[in-house]
């Protein structure tokens, strides 16, 4: 704080009865202050940023590019580069690319149904009754708010085989008979339960955010498509999607940037050793460096996830800056 | 919200039709947490009883001291409080200051700062675990709560600076320049004016990173040894000697759920309002 008391303005207006001279058109923001002020105010944060972040990230791409394991881990032996070996080693092996696929697929189908449930709820709490919505409000803050491992250990107990609720109430339909069915004896399907999982937890952001931006919605464009004929389906389309399209956009890419980076969730489900056939791109660069410790593969693993990433996040970073240009 | 008065009667109608779907969301979202909290009240054997019955019958609290009495309990949540309590002390007041100079000082290369703190957000953290791992080893913070303090700003950090700059914008720049006509400094317009008005959305963003780092999970694991396990670690690995009961687990992830959600319930309206701030023009 002490540095920005050195900024006075340039010169503060005299404490007389007499009226006070305009003020400066613009007002502080064209002020001249000092250049250095607020790169003061952002030096702690920048150089915290720089440490546990800028030079992890370093230190990623210089892994990605060395032989890195148990002896360079302990000081035997030092790092030596090896060029590109962790990414052709990485790219060669099928088993990666099918992680790959599996990852793309996962995260896909996770954002999807995320991002429709979540407008499809927000749009139906425009439609309900005062009680109601209190009500499914209730429920979705508290799903918001649950600790994702809490969410996973709970989702655990509700598809456990043997005593699960999930197959007690199944099996009380007339012909289905799950009592004892392993929900994750194959992958597909246990992915779809941790995808129900991480869609249970994803929705209620989604759904506050958008029904936050539908009060925004003027009402009277609304009322003037339907003079004009539109139907639901039409005013949806032409009047109250492209209002929220900034928001929608901001969704879509953080839900496809979390749901690329889910771990915790297969990882608790599987009890810390996902099988083959759960192995997302996270817990595949995780294994490979901790399980198998090749760090280096691990690491370019990790960048190469970092790079799938990227045009999402571009698209991502373009409507935030329009956002914090709104000012 | 929707404004033809014109249809009522058949409006009645179907609102009656969303209200029932409006009740099969509540049911579908809920139902998680209600089957945690029945069975974290159940006696044990009821919870295992092939044919449970949706409403509890009897309601007990063994679940909860078996919970206390597995595994320390007290320790890894006094770790998560200190850890969580320091990461938000630092990343309000450091995020602060950050967000302060980006939504009210014009400068050359603040659109490049901004750039930076949102692209920091946009790198998960699972990509990091093993460069920070090293890091952590380099710097002998390896098992270490002040270790897993500073990472934990990775994500606090550019989450505070982004959300408090939400709020600070949110905050007419008229009254500062008035304070100012009236003799404040800059500083002196700002403590004066801006702060009082900022503390409410600053409460908010504390508590919601709080939150966040209460409820991290993959960095405690790797980053702390087991007899230093955070809260989230601890639940993770609730188990007994007779595998896993779930009854007990149950009434352990109720006791970490609880205080949680009952924060999360005062601040999160609070920051959906930050969160959207400017993110549509009305």
């Amino acid at each position: 704080m002490s540095a920005a008391d050195t900024t006075t303005p340039a010169k503060a207006p005299p404490r007389r009865p007499s009226p006070p001279p305009p003020a400066p058109p613009g007002g502080p923001r064209t002020k001249r202050a000092s250049a250095g002020t607020p790169w003061l105010l952002l030096a702690p944060c920048l150089l915290v940023l720089a440490l546990v972040m800028g030079y992890p990230l370093v230190r990623l791409v210089t892994l990605s590019f060395q032989k890195f394991g148990q002896s360079q881990l302990w000081g035997f032996q030092p790092a030596e580069s090896v060029g590109f070996d962790n990414f052709a080693g990485v790219l060669g092996d099928g088993e990666f690319w099918q992680v790959v696929l599996r990852t793309i697929v996962f995260a896909a189908g996770c954002v999807t149904l995320t991002m429709v449930l979540g407008m499809m709820i927000a749009l139906l709490l425009q439609r309900v009754s005062g009680w109601v919505k209190t009500l499914v409000n209730i429920a979705l803050v508290a799903s918001w708010g649950m600790p994702v491992i809490v969410a996973t250990t709970v989702f655990k107990w509700l598809f456990d085989s043997d005593y699960g609720i999930l197959n007690a109430v199944l099996s009380r339909l007339p012909g289905v008979e799950l009592i004892g069915h392993n929900w994750f004896a194959s992958g597909p399907q246990g992915l779809a339960v941790i995808m129900l999982l991480v869609i249970w937890g994803a929705v209620p952001f989604v759904v506050i955010t958008l029904s936050a931006g539908l009060t925004q919605v003027p009402a009277e464009l609304e009322e003037a498509a339907r003079l004009d004929g539109a139907g639901a389906w039409g005013v949806f389309r032409y009047v109250t999607l492209p209002v929220l399209k900034p928001i929608v956009v901001m969704l879509t890419t953080l839900s496809v940037i979390w749901d690329m980076g889910v771990f915790p969730q297969v990882f608790v489900m599987r009890n810390g050793h996902p099988e083959a056939e759960f192995q997302l791109l996270t817990t595949y660069s995780y294994d490979r460096a901790f399980v198998v410790n090749d760090y280096g593969q691990g690491s370019a693993i990790a960048l190469i996830t970092v790079l799938l990433l990227l045009g999402v996040v571009a698209v991502y970073m373009r409507q935030m800056l329009k956002i914090g240009e709104v000012e | 919200m929707t404004s033809v008065r014109t249809l009522a009667a058949p409006r009645r109608t179907s609102r009656l039709g969303w209200n029932l779907l409006g009740l099969l969301v509540f049911a579908v979202a809920g139902f998680p947490v209600y089957w945690m909290l029945t069975t974290a009240f159940k006696p044990a054997k009821d919870a295992i009883d092939p044919d449970p019955s949706l409403l509890p019958t009897h309601l007990t609290l063994d679940n909860f001291s078996r919970a206390l009495h597995i595994a320390d309990f007290w320790g890894p949540v006094g770790r998560s409080l200190l850890v969580s309590l320091a990461v938000v002390a630092i990343g309000v007041v450091v995020g602060m200051l950050a967000a302060l100079a980006i939504s009210r000082f014009a400068f050359r290369g603040r659109k490049i700062v901004i750039v930076g703190i949102l692209a920091v957000q946009m790198v998960p953290l699972v990509a990091m675990i093993i460069p920070v791992f090293l890091l952590l080893n380099d710097l002998d913070q390896y098992d270490k709560l002040s270790g897993l303090i500073i990472t934990y700003l990775t994500f606090i950090l550019p989450f505070t600076v982004w959300t408090l700059r939400g709020f600070i914008v949110n905050i007419p720049k008229e009254l500062e320049e008035a304070a100012m006509v009236d003799g404040c400094t800059r500083t002196g317009a700002f403590v004066r004016v801006v702060f009082p008005l900022l503390a409410p959305g600053m409460v908010a963003t504390s508590v919601y990173g709080f939150i966040q780092a209460w409820n991290e999970y993959l960095y405690a694991l790797m980053l702390l040894s087991q007899n230093n396990q955070t809260a989230t670690v601890w639940l993770s690995n609730f188990s007994t000697k007779h595998g896993t009961e779930y009854a007990p687990m149950m009434a352990g992830a109720t006791m970490m759920a609880l205080p949680i959600v009952a924060l999360f319930l005062l601040v999160q309206r609070k920051m959906a309002a930050g969160l959207t701030a400017g993110a549509v023009k009305g």
